[in-house]
């Protein structure tokens, strides 16, 4: 039923088409043979094609196309016509005999486009008959169509300023008038569409009434542009400077769509003012624009209107800087601030997402205008706080959203997160979004100070900032597990882990503050966030010892508190709580790291009591063969490049790293690590190894005890080795070991120390 | 045949010619055959003079009893055919009896003729002017000419025109007030007004106003009453809501009216009336009427 009733309208408008261009073409004829009379008749006659109830708005304006163009060919004629001596009066006489009202204006409106440029009567007079006579059209898609052609056939023609049209009689203001009286009248038209039903339509009631009502919504909106128009057309006058807008204009504009009461409407309508009107008229006449605004109808989407004209203004601020005093005079801010206030106070049904989002707008727009005003900017946010107090954690996706830009606003103006911090109303925002997406803020906050490399140099900064980025920080309650994403978790902590090297302070005192603040928190944060936070805390403690070692003299003195001893305690006890994770290997490298920096500050004891816990942890934790050889090679490598241990101490620890290497479960293994502890020794010069010697363990399975004797063991076992038939020949071992006989056999022939030495041995 | 024919044609032609025949206005006329002739324009106290010229036809004498002119002025009642009554009548011997051999011109004048009421072609009636000479003859029927002219009688602007305002309406469903600027109109004249409307209940399609010819005839139980409506013109297309004023202005110039006409004779009147018609979406119609009073304003061109 309902394809019937559009095949009916396509049906309807082919038959209007046909009866149009039927008339149309008698018309031309009239036209060429210069007959005005039949002209007449017949454009009439064409005209009242458009008197069709049937059609939608959109086949009516095809309709209504297809005359416009026909129009123009009249007007032309007419024009011809009191060239030839027809009385411009007389025509517009003539034309309203037409018995129908409809034909009759369009032909009205034809012959006062010419009459007024014909100049025999001024044109204020003649817009104004004609804006009254288009009331006799009360039908409201024939009425906005007939006062859209006046509107189109008169606009070039309005008693503007500097136009041909401005006379002594005629002044802008008849121009102003006259436009304004149009689009009261077509509003009111427009209006009233929703309360007509189209016969066709309207009879066939399979369609409910919602689906009516819907449908006539769309139609209206079709339509809008006709209403919009007019004010488009009053924002070209020229002659319309700030007192008019401000005493005529806006004012009737805004009794219109104030007293509308239409929903549709008034959206359009006020969008359409913040559009086509300039923006210096705006922010002086910001007071009464803002004073509709809670006069609007309750349903009224006031937030995208206001957002609408925070979002132009603040395009106006940035524009140039001229412009910024003006906002302080008119006090732009308060202003908005307050009617902000009264349009959620007026409209209680505005869901959360609304209000938000106008808080935003007007953030962005504080910031953009008033980058200066803190105070302004924490004002906005403690609004929003408190139309958020009382609410559980917002649950609605589109208002957390807006929530979220609300706090990023701030970051990515000031690119200092410092500013943010000092807002005290931030974190209470944040407290309200749900736990996912304040992470996601969290991680927003971080990128934004890694972005800008800010430095956070107090300890009250980085509590009031871990305050922020909690959801980091620690699980909060109700955080289900399960869900997270592991990747995404790790994203987060790396970015936390990122974080913490940019707290800076270049007094160790305030630093080691920062690293207590920092330490505090994130050993709250459980056994899956250690392994992520706390490397970075270590470095960048290690980093202040370092600093703190190169200024040793000042340091020195018990009352003070950043010394290295006090900074390594934490340390240890900090990287005890990975233990917990567990994360043996990790803890490992970071006391190694940790007693690699004791020996720097010449912290034997401190040192020796790292490398011990590695031990332990060496031994107790990890199992792995991979991981422990891994292990080994680091606690070597670290060795090896200690300098402050006694003897008794690094034998100790070397012994222990020998031990340990040999008792590696591969054979390669033991070998390379054992080769590894031998580098230690030499760091010792002890019993004067050589690199040749240490090749030779390279290569083969042996002992640290070096003796003579051990390597003559070693030169036969090899040869042994070597000459059984179960190992592969391997050239290069071959060629290896030769050298290295032939070096043994050298030294002994140079005699000497060494040649005495190596007497022992025998090859 | 033709010889036949010659039997019964006239034996003389007659024209009337007026002496300012050529300079006098013309106006159309619908004759009773329906056909538009151009026929002399006066107007009430003129003169009316001019000359009769009788030409027997060829070769032959024309044997009357004498020859006059008249000048009548006829009301003619259609359901009463045939009938005429004459509200005026004039005569002027033109020729005593005698014969005519040749043609002959005879000069006539009516001096400040009393013509008190304009022509008018009606439905039921029929009001003429007519000049008839009359060629009496003995024996055989008299020879007759006529010359019909029209007579046309103009007012001065009346010196109280009131307008028409009236409010209006059917209790709890419609109010309107309106407005028309005069109660008497001149015939080129336009009638400027506006409804406004103070309650609306129904639903409204259009509006139109009309302009009504009440013609009545006879008097007493034979009183015939004719309404005509000249003019139908819409004002208003679609519903208009409480507060609304919708501008009246119709030009009167291209209706064909008379003026009032207001008991011409005792045998007739002709009166106006605008109608004032609201249409509603069932074509219902709620409808007022008033009268108004047209006459003939001197033209100044």
């Amino acid at each position: 039923m309902i394809t019937d009733g559009i095949e009916d309208e396509e049906k309807w408008l082919a038959e209007g088409i046909a009866g149009l261009q039927q008339n149309a073409f008698y018309m031309h004829r009239s036209l060429d043979s210069n007959n005005l009379r039949d002209a007449l008749k017949y454009s009439a006659q064409m005209l009242s094609e458009l008197r069709t109830s049937r059609l939608s708005p959109h086949k009516y304006y095809d309709l209504y196309m297809r005359a416009f163009d026909e129009l123009r060919k009249l007007e032309m004629f007419f024009k011809e016509e009191t060239k030839r001596g027809c009385s411009i009066i007389d025509l517009y006489e003539l034309v309203q005999h037409a018995g129908n009202i409809l034909p009759r204006l369009y032909l009205l409106c034809t012959v006062g486009s010419v009459y007024i440029k014909s100049k025999e009567a001024p044109a204020k007079d003649v817009l104004k008959d004609l804006v009254e006579m288009c009331r006799g059209v009360q039908h409201p898609v024939r009425g906005l169509f007939l006062r859209s052609y006046l509107s189109q056939v008169s606009r070039d023609k309005l008693p503007d300023i500097g136009s041909e049209y401005e006379g002594d009689a005629d002044t802008v203001t008849d121009a102003v008038e006259f436009v304004l009286q149009n689009f009261t009248e077509m509003n009111k038209l427009w209006v009233r569409m929703q309360h007509q039903l189209r016969p066709a339509i309207g009879l066939s009631g399979l369609q409910g009434p919602a689906r009516e009502k819907e449908k006539r919504e769309k139609e209206r909106s079709e339509l809008r542009d006709l209403v919009g128009k007019n004010l488009h057309v009053l924002s070209q006058i020229e002659g319309i400077d700030l007192d008019m807008y401000k005493d005529t204009v806006l004012p009737r504009v805004l009794e219109q769509v104030v007293n509308c009461k239409d929903e549709l409407a008034q959206y359009y309508l006020m969008d359409c003012i913040i559009q086509v009107f300039p923006d210096e008229y705006h922010l002086q006449t910001l007071e009464m624009l803002l004073g509709a605004c809670p006069q609007l109808q309750p349903t009224v989407d006031i937030k995208t209107v206001l957002s609408q004209l925070m979002e132009r203004l603040s395009n106006y601020a940035a524009s140039s800087a001229e412009v910024l005093p003006e906002f302080l005079q008119v006090e732009a801010f308060s202003k908005l601030s307050n009617a902000i206030g009264k349009v959620i106070e007026a409209q209680v049904d505005m869901p959360v997402v609304g209000s938000i989002s106008l808080y935003v707008s007007l953030l962005t727009f504080t910031l953009r205008v008033h980058p200066d005003r803190l105070d302004y900017v924490d004002q906005v946010l403690g609004a929003c706080v408190k139309k958020l107090s009382g609410k559980a954690k917002i649950e609605d996706s589109k208002a957390t959203k807006q929530i979220v830009a609300l706090l990023s606003a701030p970051l990515e103006k000031y690119n200092d997160i410092g500013i943010a911090l000092k807002l005290s109303n931030y974190p209470r925002v944040m407290d309200h979004l749900d736990n996912g997406t304040n992470k996601v803020m969290a991680v927003v906050i971080i990128q934004s100070i890694m972005k800008n490399t800010s430095c956070i140099s107090t300890a009250d900064k980085v509590e009031a900032l871990f305050e922020l980025i909690k959801g980091l920080i620690k699980d909060l309650d109700g955080t289900p597990v399960d869900e997270l994403d592991e990747e995404d978790f790790k994203e987060e902590q790396n970015s936390v882990g990122r974080l913490i090297h940019m707290f800076y302070n270049d007094d160790p005192e305030e630093m080691l503050k920062i690293i207590s603040v920092v330490r505090k928190h994130i050993l709250t944060g459980g056994p899956t966030r250690l392994a992520f936070t706390v490397p970075p805390l270590i470095f960048s403690a290690l980093k202040l010892v370092r600093r703190l070692q190169g200024q040793d003299g000042d340091v020195i003195g018990e009352d003070m508190p950043a010394t290295p001893k006090k900074i390594f305690q934490l340390l240890h006890q900090t990287i005890e709580a990975l233990l917990s994770v567990p994360a043996p290997e990790l803890a490992l490298r970071l006391y190694l790291q940790c007693a690699e920096a004791a020996n720097d500050c010449d912290l034997e004891l401190v040192a020796y009591e790292f490398f011990t816990q590695a031990f332990i942890l060496y031994e107790e934790e990890i199992a792995d063969s991979k991981a422990q050889v891994t292990a080994i090679h680091l606690i070597i490598g670290t060795l090896q490049r200690m300098n402050i241990f006694g003897v008794e101490n690094r034998d100790t620890l070397t012994h222990k790293a020998t031990g340990y290497s040999a008792k590696l479960l591969k054979k390669p293994d033991q070998c390379k690590a054992v080769y590894a502890c031998s580098h230690l020794f030499w760091a010792d010069d002890q019993d004067g190894i050589k690199d040749g010697e240490r090749y030779l363990y390279f290569f083969e399975k042996g002992n640290p005890q070096i003796t003579s004797s051990v390597i003559q063991g070693l030169i036969e076992l090899i040869t042994t080795e070597m000459q059984s038939d179960n190992s592969t020949p391997d050239p290069s071992a071959d060629a290896f070991f030769a050298t290295t006989l032939r070096y043994i056999e050298f030294q002994k022939q140079k005699g000497g120390v060494m040649g005495e030495k190596y007497e022992a041995i025998k090859v | 045949m033709n010889y036949i024919i010659g039997a019964f044609k006239s034996p003389c032609n007659i024209s009337i010619t007026l002496a300012d025949g050529r300079t006098r206005k013309q106006v159309p006329l619908k004759k009773e055959n329906g056909q538009m002739t151009k026929v002399p324009l006066f107007q009430s106290q003129e003169n009316i003079a001019g000359e009769v010229s009788i030409e027997p036809i060829q070769g032959k004498k024309l044997e009357h009893t004498g020859v006059k002119i008249e000048l009548l002025g006829q009301i003619e009642m259609y359901f009463d055919r045939g009938n005429f009554y004459d509200f005026t009548s004039l005569v002027r011997e033109l020729d005593v009896p005698g014969d005519l051999y040749e043609k002959k011109t005879y000069p006539f004048e009516f001096s400040t003729v009393e013509m008190p009421y304009e022509s008018y072609n009606g439905i039921n009636v029929r009001l003429r002017y007519v000049l008839k000479v009359t060629v009496s003859r003995n024996y055989v029927s008299n020879i007759v000419e006529y010359q019909d002219f029209v007579v046309r009688n103009y007012t001065p602007v009346p010196s109280i025109n009131n307008s028409i305002k009236m409010e209006v309406g059917i209790e709890d469903c419609l109010h309107i007030e309106f407005e028309y600027n005069k109660s008497k109109y001149h015939l080129k004249d336009v009638i400027l007004g506006k409804i406004y409307f103070l309650l609306v209940r129904i639903k409204i399609k259009n509006m139109e106003l009309e302009v009504r010819r009440r013609e009545s005839t006879g008097s007493g139980p034979s009183t015939y009453v004719e309404t005509e409506t000249l003019a139908k013109f819409e004002l208003m297309d679609g519903a208009p809501v409480r507060g609304e004023s919708i501008p009246i202005r119709l030009f009167l110039s291209p209706y064909e009216l008379t003026p009032t006409y207001r008991n011409i004779n005792n045998k007739f009147n002709v009166k106006y009336y605008l109608n004032l018609v609201l249409v509603d979406e069932e074509d219902r119609r709620y409808f007022k009427q008033q009268e108004i009073t047209i006459y003939r304003l001197q033209e100044t061109s």
